[in-house]
């Protein structure tokens, strides 16, 4: 079918629906309205509005009742609205949900799974545009996932619910409208792990590793390097915790080199959390240091401004220059 | 006394007629023809404001756009109860208590533009800058009360929420705090009807202002789209505050007329009919039918009002385009208060970047949602 990145994930929230009287649907505005971004098109008229659930407008509430939800043996998708409104979620999301498998010695599970609109580019305002991954990352108990393309949002999407630990679900939002023609049913019979990396593009001079939204921004990247006769591999992460550090260690001792690309700050993002562990399984390989390239260390700008912050080809073809200089 | 739930207080009917009530028409019986003209006049410029602005969305010059039509008798009624020196803690779509409070109206539409997170210097009408985070103001508005009580101003802070802002616990503490200090604070929800798709009834099957009441803090529901009822129930509870009464709780109904913002589209969560009879109850009509049964209207007045909207309107539009994109380098300004030795490298590096040549750096704005 052919099907826009929203599209890809509506049709996995379908199945996952009709597959498990189990599964519920919370959030707000996901009902008559489908969701801000319409993920839930049409699934509260034929599901009914007890497992496609318009909860009141609080996101702690959603998390919290949620889990307690969960803790009677459903497996509740929350969404949340955006990424800057997940942060009156966090304590439910870091102190309860990651933890309770731990603290209850693996006699209780949480099979939450949070969707979360992310990142910038497309010109919203201020709380509409941040790249909370490292906060949840660094937080144990919690598997976090970023899609980059409508065939693994679905994908990774069917894998994430079925999943009996807490899975943070990020939908980079400038790509909801990307289109692509899929294949649902070979995907449901798709055994790629969820937390494996995957090549996008194959190259032998440089590795470029980026995840979400981002991916095909260094697959344009990719594209005018190749014109200009450097051959670059390209690698999309999928999972952020864990990392699949095995597939870019492969990559970079053939490449000898590494560019890290994402929307979130540089500072502690994650791309410092992959060159240190690059550094220490590669480091006789490497040709280069290996470099980030990122958001600024700033709060997310005003929108006639995100074109500066928010990394585009040329910038990660700027770092890829100096990593082949090196 | 009615039940200020099933009755909210009303002071004029929607066809102009005065109500007799006399306990709540003596809050505003100082209100004389030339104050009864001046609310009609800032509703109808701040109609024409939002009116200007949505256009401007829609034409590309302004990102997103709040609406507040049908929202002008809460919000001017509301301000008008104020004193210059109060505080306002606002949400994103008091752009008319902004125009009461004597904002430079070329600065209302900057943060929706783009090109900045706000509008106003707080400091220059006491009121904060629009807040997107639905439900965090009230805390704000909590603490800053409390401290202004603490240093002994006899001001009071009113701040603006809807009714999906109550279903934050953000707002529940808020209220608990304000309870327990008994702080100077008027808790003003602007009960629209509609939290994006959600009707009232997902946040609470009560009303409202009881959520006010189980915290022991007074409350009153108001016809919100009668300005006079605004202004006389919002002057109680502000001063109740300033006399050192504590907090209160105003629940205006009204309706939003439009979208949620201008990347929303109703049609999808309500009817028509129901727009269709909010539309008969406009506030603006209202004022208007009892200016003409007090023989305060006539076309003196009406050419004046409309040239107040014409000037308005038009500094809305020009300024808005005559607004230039930012320079990169505020990029990395005052992310810190004190010299940052990450920020000044970044600054540094981008700036050589972009002294190379390297990028045009293009839109890349795909579409605009909030
Ligand atoms: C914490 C948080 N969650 C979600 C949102 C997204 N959002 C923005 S406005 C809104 C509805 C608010 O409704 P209400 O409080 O009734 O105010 P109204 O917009 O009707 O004036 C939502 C869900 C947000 N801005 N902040």
């Amino acid at each position: 079918m052919i099907t826009t990145f929203a599209g890809a994930l509506n049709t996995g929230l379908r199945r996952a629906l009709e597959d498990d009287p189990k599964v519920v649907l919370m959030g707000e505005d996901i009902g008559r309205l489908g969701g801000v971004f319409r993920v839930t098109d049409t699934l509260q008229k034929d599901f009914g509005n007890h497992r496609v659930i318009d909860t009141p407008l609080a996101e702690s509430g959603i998390i919290g009742t949620a889990f307690g939800m969960a803790l009677r043996g459903y497996r509740p998708v929350c969404e949340i609205q955006f990424d800057g409104f997940v942060y009156p979620a966090f304590d439910q999301i870091v102190s309860q949900v990651a933890k309770i498998h731990y603290r209850t010695r693996g006699k209780v599970f949480a099979p939450l799974t949070i969707r979360i609109p992310c990142g910038g580019g497309i010109g919203s305002v201020e709380h509409h545009s941040e790249s909370p991954e490292a906060y949840f990352a660094h937080t144990a108990g919690l598997r976090v996932i970023a899609p980059s393309d409508p065939a693994d949002a679905y994908l990774l999407l069917r894998q994430a619910i079925s999943l009996d630990d807490p899975v943070i679900f990020f939908e980079p939002k400038r790509r909801y409208w990307d289109k692509a023609d899929i294949d649902v049913d070979a995907l449901d019979d798709d055994p790629f792990p969820i937390d494996r990396a995957r090549i996008r593009r194959e190259g032998d001079d440089a590795t470029v590793v980026a995840y979400g939204g981002m991916v095909r921004t260094a697959l344009t990247a990719a594209e005018i390097a190749a014109g200009e006769g450097h051959s670059l591999e390209v690698i999309d992460l999928r999972s952020l915790s864990p990392i699949d550090v095995d597939t870019v260690e492969e990559s970079v001792r053939r490449t000898g080199r590494l560019v890290i690309a994402h929307e979130a700050p540089v500072f502690a993002g994650l791309g410092a959390e992959i060159a240190a562990r690059v550094t220490e399984r590669c480091f006789y390989y490497l040709e280069a240091p290996v470099l980030r390239v990122g958001g600024f260390d700033i709060p997310y700008p005003p929108a006639k401004l995100e074109r500066h912050h928010l990394p585009d080809p040329d910038r990660i073809l700027a770092a890829v220059d100096r990593t082949l200089a090196a | 006394m009615a039940d200020p739930i099933t009755h909210p207080v009303q002071l004029v009917q929607p066809d102009g007629r005065r109500v007799f009530d006399r306990e709540h028409a003596a809050l505003v019986s100082d209100i004389g023809p030339d104050r009864l003209r001046q609310l009609y006049e800032d509703m109808a410029v701040v109609r024409r404001i939002d009116v200007e602005a949505t256009a401007l969305q829609r034409q590309g010059q302004l990102g997103l756009w709040p609406p507040l039509l049908g929202q002008e008798a809460a919000q001017i009624g509301s301000a008008h109860a104020l004193h210059p020196d109060d505080y306002v803690f606002c949400s994103y779509r008091e752009a008319g208590v902004a125009y009461c409070r004597g904002v430079d109206t070329s600065l209302l539409t900057r943060l929706w533009r783009g090109v900045d997170h706000h509008c106003w210097d707080p400091a220059d009408i006491n009121m904060t800058n629009p807040a997107i985070v639905v439900g965090a103001q009230g805390l704000h508005a909590t603490g800053y009360a409390y401290a202004a009580q603490l240093d002994g101003a006899e001001i009071a802070v009113l701040t603006y929420f809807g009714d999906g802002a109550t279903s934050q616990g953000d707002i529940a503490e808020a209220l608990g705090f304000a309870a327990s200090w008994s702080a100077p604070v008027v808790f003003f929800c602007t009960n629209n009807q509609w939290a994006i798709s959600e009707p009232v009834h997902v946040q609470s099957p009560t009303p409202i202002v009881r959520r006010a009441y189980g915290y022991g803090i007074p409350g009153v529901q108001v016809d919100g789209n009668d300005v006079l009822a605004v202004l006389a129930m919002t002057r109680w509870a502000v001063a109740r505050a300033r006399a050192g009464g504590g907090p209160s709780f105003v629940e205006a109904i009204t309706y939003r007329m439009g979208p949620h913002t201008t990347a929303d589209d109703p049609t999808r969560y309500r009817s028509a009919a129901e727009t269709e009879l909010w539309r008969r109850r406009d506030p603006i009509d209202r004022i208007r039918r009892l200016l003409e049964r007090e023989e305060l209207w006539d076309s003196d007045f009406e050419d004046r009002v409309q040239s107040r909207c014409d000037e308005i309107g038009g500094r809305v539009r020009a300024a808005t385009i005559d607004l230039p994109d930012p320079d990169p380098a505020q990029l990395f300004e005052h992310v810190y208060t004190t010299d940052h030795p990450l920020i000044a490298e970044e600054r540094r590096q981008y700036a050589a970047y972009l002294a190379a040549g390297e990028s045009d750096a293009p839109p890349i704005a795909e579409g605009v949602r909030a």
